[in-house]
């Protein structure tokens, strides 16, 4: 059960790689460097985000490109303290764990309802997405390097289009919609008085506000577990 | 600051947030406000990333065959079509817009 879930969530995650590897060509790294992200930082939201930054304002926007990854990247360590008792205790074992801590490996393991199918479910689903996601990522790069120039007229709008299929799974609640709009409208109000990429690190500043107060939330959920399976339920299914 | 070392630290970054929640006491995991926030902090990176790749020209908002393509690629996404024929939808939708009508 675990393990079928793993194969066809790895299948549909691995073909975003294409997309990732041939837009990070574009945005202007070489392929190296777009590997060497899915190898090390593993983890779509935050190499979209990072490639996009640059893409649009090149090494100068640096800081903000390195903020914004970072920030998106913040969910993961929730999924973390999840998967933590999940994992159990060893040095290695836990690092390995962290490096495949993901929207999907957790979305797997925590749908599972005995300890070993959580277990079977997270190394499953990490490692066929780490394999897959790589190999994808390379054959992108490659497809993204032969096109040249002709890739680059329609890479904004693809880019785009990458941002709102991540973000389309999330918005299942009215909480989420709103806070996505709201932020769309200050990032967009924003972008002609601050350099580039800035406007969206403010944007995200509607997110804490309305996540303190629980602003048109739901019930206050009773706990972490609850959140991470109703937030990544929504992730699965999107892939199931 | 260089190319690569945006890479690495960035990278870096990300790393290290994971392997943090695996040192944070079980105790935390009963507050359900942190993960809120970050589920939220999520939607709106997201959400204004699609804002800025759409609309921002530079400094500048500006209104092109970014906004047909990404109506097109809400459409499809609304359709549950596969990403991957999403992706290149807007992209060939921006591209030929912009071979035929210019802008």
């Amino acid at each position: 059960m675990a393990i079928r879930q793993a194969v066809s969530v790895a299948l549909a995650v691995s073909t975003y790689g294409v997309s990732f590897g041939a837009l990070g060509v574009a945005s202007g790294l070489d392929i190296w460097q777009t590997c060497v992200l899915s190898l090390l930082m593993f983890s779509g939201g935050s190499q979209f985000a990072l490639i996009g930054v640059l893409a649009s304002g090149g090494v100068a926007a640096g800081p903000a490109a390195i903020t914004g990854a970072i920030l998106l990247g913040t969910r993961n360590a929730i999924y973390a303290m999840r998967m933590g008792p999940i994992i159990g205790p060893g040095l290695w074992k836990r690092t390995a764990a962290g490096h495949l801590t993901i929207d999907e490996s957790t979305a797997v393991s925590t749908a599972q309802h005995t300890l070993r199918g959580q277990r079977r479910g997270f190394w499953w689903t990490g490692v066929l997405i780490f394999v897959g996601w790589n190999l994808t990522t390379l054959i992108g790069a490659f497809i993204g390097d032969a096109l040249g120039d002709v890739s680059r007229y329609g890479l904004d709008a693809a880019a785009a289009a990458a941002f709102l299929g991540l973000l389309w799974p999330r918005l299942k609640q009215l909480q989420p919609v709103v806070v996505a709009v709201a932020a769309a409208v200050v990032a967009a109000v924003l972008t002609p008085v601050l350099p580039a990429g800035l406007p969206v690190l403010v944007a995200a500043l509607v997110a804490v506000v309305v996540g303190l107060t629980n602003w048109l939330g739901a019930r206050e959920k009773h706990s972490l577990a609850e959140e991470v399976s109703a937030d990544t339920s929504a992730v699965q299914e999107e892939h199931s | 600051m260089t190319l690569w070392s945006i890479i690495i630290i960035a990278s870096v970054g990300c790393l290290a947030l994971k392997l943090s929640g695996y040192l944070v006491p079980p105790s935390f995991m009963e507050k359900p406000r942190p993960s809120r926030v970050a589920n939220l902090l999520t939607v709106a990176l997201l959400a204004a990333l699609v804002a800025t790749q759409t609309l921002a020209s530079g400094e500048e908002i500006v209104l092109d065959a970014r906004v047909p393509a990404i109506g097109l690629a809400a459409v499809l996404f609304a359709l549950r079509v596969p990403f991957v024929i999403v992706i290149v939808a807007a992209a060939a939708t921006a591209a030929l817009l912009r071979a035929f009508v210019g802008g």
